[in-house]
């Protein structure tokens, strides 16, 4: 193996499309460094305590997360109550009023099919929250603990899940997803999501395993050890607090691909199919009329920007929070 | 070195074996393969049972798998839905996606590197913001919308390009190879900008100020020579991925090349068509991570193989 | 005078206010002289140095006042193509850890030669050859075939030899030598500052030596000049600081070297910290730390007073200092 202690490139992203491992990180260290003054925290539960909490405190000041974040509650609270602000079913169409533009509670106007364009616009919202979600935690739980467990004991395993990790690596998600779900009958958002935990977990189990090595290193789980504790106690309250936070970082950013990606998969017929509402379908029914009715690909298509954004700076706004190295 | 080499095509191995055996399982366990091969309709039982036993599939998974295997080592990857060798399709396909991996390839070194070198001597100021905010909405928009924007806007309300591609020749490309290389320009960018932005603060960096080096020098030999090295790596291995994710692209712009065959093989599940273009596609994306591998340790002398 | 510095000051912007990082600092070096700058970390002597070299990062760093004079041209009004054109051939920088200071992806011949092709024209091939000598005047084994290597291929000692190496190349009347052997293993710190001392007179150049490391000073300097929290607090010829330091300060750095006729005893430890640049306290910043402090030094800030000739103190109590009566 190259011997490359100074960086590593990330591969992670680059071979699925599907990761945020990528820099996002856009601050950097302003000014002075300063002298490293006053006592030191005492130990790691000290110096995790306070990282949360300096992140917390820069959160809230941070615009950028007060935007996104803002953002991301909107569009928790339409995807479970979308007949709050929309009235009539996504799937009421009137092929009379195809391609037209706006009228009476149809601000966005009608889509070919003669669909309330704002209608299914907010009810694709909670296909894409739902489907992000619970990728996200699929993966972040499943990646996590593998690349946990493997960072922590090494060994055998260690190589069989990177071996494993690559070979996941080499597959092109889009590709992958086309083949597993174009065979799958069910309309749900459920095996898109499987679909996603089984092609994502490499990700997150890599920056989890990661973390856990270079804290398994440090002096004070050195220390926990030459004392006697348990592997577990170690893992759990040792290492853990200071290896997760690279893994929230990571996962809020993929939660934002994730979103983009179901929209991708349904636009290319494999995802969601209708009469199911997202706005991948959306885009795609509105493709075929895109010279008469753009309206009808633009506001879908806004939406779905507008949410990814949202996932991918709170992310990058939590990133910037985390590392202190930034500071 | 050279026992390097060795050693990293060894180590493709079970990667290539790994990620073509997942692919074959899965179009064949989730699939039926005999479903596409009588046209529109379902095969009758007796003839199903009949090219089950023609193509070797009444035998276990594994045995497929190898003789598959075997064949595609001697060249042959089957046939197609429509009776053509897999190879004739390929023979088609790869020069028109190679081209548009080569456009976005370029995008990504002239437009990416440059944004990114721009802002990293530029940070904080307008421009720097306004780069960040743009690679921000690149990357949040889905390839897929920004092709069909592009394609609404360039190629029918401005009319400057054809919305679809017919030859696929260069200039045909380039407007999709942009469409393609979007999300990794951004990225480029955004690597870039850190990386230059980080290097600049160097002590090296400070040395060749100190040495009375004209700025230009010391940008042009001492910074970017350090600040590009993971921004080449990156590049080299999004090649892969590129040739893999251009089937949105080529849907959109309606380009025939191996993104189409892969969806058009997909749609009417012909195994042979998408484990054979599968295949191919993991060997690229093994040996260009293996060139960028080669690549970083003649970038950074720090490197050392052993 | 060689360089004169005359009431030099810089701030920095941060983020927790300005850092007033250089107050007003004057110091002079005649051709052929060695000073010592001697100070803490934050003390502010590596950024004086900065600033003469023109080599300050700004921002944060900004310089609000001063003037530098160097063969008689104030260097900060100067423009900054004529002032590039010093930098190297007039007045040359050794920086403390060569490996970071040191390109890491050129080999050493190259970095050295280029002070060749861009400041005399010569050609790469000519460059090469006076690279080799270079490292054959710095005492460097093997210079011919070691031109190819790289920094990380040369010990730590032989690293800051290609750091004097480069500093010499043009002949440059003043070298700034910025901790040059504060990285170094204490069997190769004398070689290299033997070295350096010898070069130094060889040449017959200035040499400003900035350290921490009292040891050091002694052998090498002609003069010395303190600096605390962004002022020089006490300058003066090494022998008499030596005999009878004028500053309850300077007196606190003596005290504090082991000393081997002390031996059994406690070893003196200035108390407290240095102060924070974004907050000196007023009046004498050394006062909360001062044995013989009293309300005036809390209140007004000492001059720089005139204890004998060519020898200055910013004490208020200087001649109690002398005495050496105090506690």
């Amino acid at each position: 193996m190259p011997e490359q202690p100074p960086y590593e490139p990330e591969r992670a992203i680059a071979g699925t499309g599907m990761g945020g491992a990528m820099d996002l990180g856009a601050s950097e260290a302003a000014g002075l460094e300063k002298a490293p003054g006053g006592p030191d925290g005492t130990g790691p539960r000290d110096k995790a305590r306070s990282l949360w909490s300096d992140a917390w405190r820069d959160l809230r000041r941070n615009p950028v997360f007060l935007a996104s974040a803002l953002v991301i509650l909107f569009l928790v609270f339409v995807s479970l109550w979308p007949s709050a602000i929309a009235s009539g079913s996504p799937l009421s169409c009137d092929l009379a009023k195809a391609q037209d533009g706006s009228g009476p509670g149809a601000p966005f106007g009608y889509d070919g099919q003669g669909c309330n364009v704002y209608t299914r616009t907010v009810y694709g919202a909670r296909t894409s929250v739902t489907v992000g979600v619970c990728a996200t935690l699929g993966v972040a739980l499943f990646g996590s603990v593998l690349g946990a467990l493997a960072g922590y004991f090494g060994g055998v395993w260690d190589s069989v899940l990177s071996r494993l990790t690559d070979v996941f690596f080499a597959i092109p998600v889009v590709l992958g997803g086309l083949v597993l779900l174009s065979v799958v009958t069910s309309n749900t958002v459920w095996p898109v999501i499987g679909f996603m935990v089984l092609l994502g977990w490499p990700q997150l189990s890599r920056i989890a395993r990661g973390s856990v090595i270079t804290a398994k290193h440090h002096d004070y789980v050195q220390a926990a050890r030459a004392l006697g504790a348990s592997d577990s106690r170690i893992l759990l309250r040792h290492i853990a607090p200071n290896a997760v936070a690279p893994v929230i970082v990571v996962a809020t950013i993929a939660l934002g691909t994730y979103i983009a990606l179901e929209a991708t998969l349904s636009y290319l017929g494999v995802g969601l199919k209708p009469p199911s509402v997202s706005w991948g379908i959306d885009i795609s029914a509105a493709s075929p009329y895109i010279r008469n009715a753009p309206h009808a690909l633009l506001w879908p298509s806004g939406a779905l920007a507008v949410t990814v954004l949202a996932f991918i700076m709170l992310g990058d706004a939590v990133r910037d929070a985390l590392d202190p190295k930034l500071r | 070195m050279g026992r390097y080499v060795v050693r990293r095509l060894l180590q493709m191995i079970p990667v290539f074996v790994g990620a073509t055996l997942l692919i074959f399982l899965m179009v064949n366990v989730m699939g039926d393969p005999v479903a596409g091969l009588c046209g529109e309709r379902a095969c009758d039982p007796a003839t199903a049972a009949q090219l089950k036993k023609e193509f070797g599939l009444d035998k276990p998974l594994w045995q497929q798998y190898l003789t598959y295997m075997g064949n595609v080592f001697t060249g042959d990857f089957g046939t197609a839905f429509n009776g053509q060798p897999v190879t004739e399709l390929m023979g088609s396909a790869f020069p028109v996606t190679i081209r548009l991996t080569i456009v976005a390839v370029l995008f990504e070194i002239v437009i990416g590197i440059t944004l990114g070198v721009l802002t990293g001597l530029r940070r904080g100021r307008p421009v720097d913001t306004g780069v960040l905010l743009a690679t921000l909405v690149v990357i949040s928009v889905p390839t897929f919308v920004t092709g069909l924007l592009l394609q609404l806007l360039l190629g029918i309300r401005w009319g400057w390009i054809r919305p679809s591609v017919r030859t696929g020749s260069f200039d045909e490309l380039i407007v999709p190879g942009l469409v393609l290389a979007s999300v990794s320009l951004a990225y480029v960018t955004r690597l870039t900008r850190t990386s230059i932005a980080e290097n600049r603060r160097s002590d090296y960096v400070r040395t060749a100020v100190a040495k009375g080096l004209p700025h230009r020098r010391v940008v042009t030999r001492h910074l970017l020579r350090n600040s590009l090295i993971p921004v080449v790596t990156f590049i080299g291995t999004d090649i892969g991925a590129l040739m893999g994710g251009a089937i949105v692209t080529e849907r959109i712009f309606n380009i025939h090349g191996v993104g189409y065959q892969l969806y058009q093989g997909i749609l009417r599940q012909n195994t042979q068509t998408v484990v054979g273009f599968v295949t191919v596609l993991v060997l690229v994306f093994l040996v260009a991570n293996l060139l960028v591998d080669l690549l970083y340790a003649v970038l950074d002398p720090r490197i050392r193989y052993a | 005078m060689l360089l004169d510095v005359r009431d030099l000051r810089v701030e920095f912007r941060t983020r927790d206010g300005v850092a007033h990082a250089v107050n007003g600092v004057s110091y002079a070096v005649d051709a052929g002289e060695t000073l010592a700058v001697l100070g803490e970390s934050g003390s502010g002597k590596s950024v004086t140095a900065q600033a003469v070299m023109g080599i300050l990062d700004t921002p944060p760093g900004r310089i609000t006042g001063g003037q530098v004079l160097f063969q008689g041209r104030d260097l900060l009004t100067l423009k900054e193509e004529e002032r590039r054109k010093v930098r190297g051939a007039g007045l040359a920088m050794i920086f403390q850890d060569a490996l970071s200071a040191l390109n890491p992806v050129l080999p050493v011949g190259d970095q050295l030669g280029e002070m060749f092709t861009v400041h005399r024209g010569m050609s790469k091939k000519e460059a090469r050859v006076r690279a080799v000598e270079l490292m054959d005047r710095v005492r460097i084994p093997a210079a011919a075939q070691r031109v190819r290597d790289y920094p990380h291929q040369f010990s730590g000692g032989m690293r800051q030899r290609i750091m004097i190496a480069m500093a010499l190349a043009l002949e440059p009347a003043l070298i700034i030598a910025d901790e040059p052997t504060t990285a170094l293993d204490v069997t190769v710190q004398a070689q290299v500052m033997d070295l350096l001392a010898e070069l130094r007179r060889e040449y017959r150049m200035g040499l400003i030596l900035i350290t921490h490391d009292l040891g050091v000073v002694a052998d090498v300097a002609d003069r010395i000049a303190v600096m605390y929290a962004g002022r020089i607090v006490e300058s003066a010829p090494v022998h008499d600081i030596y005999k009878a330091p004028a500053h309850p300060y300077t007196r606190g750095l003596l005290d504090s070297i082991p000393r081997l006729d002390h031996k059994g005893r406690e070893l003196y430890a200035i108390k407290g910290l240095p102060p924070d640049l974004a907050a000196v306290p007023p009046g004498c910043a050394f006062h909360p730390r001062c044995p013989m402090a009293r309300d005036v030094c809390r209140t007004d800030v000492p001059p720089l007073h005139a204890v004998a000739d060519g020898r200055g103190s910013a004490c208020h109590f200087w001649r109690e200092c002398l005495r050496g009566d105090e506690r």
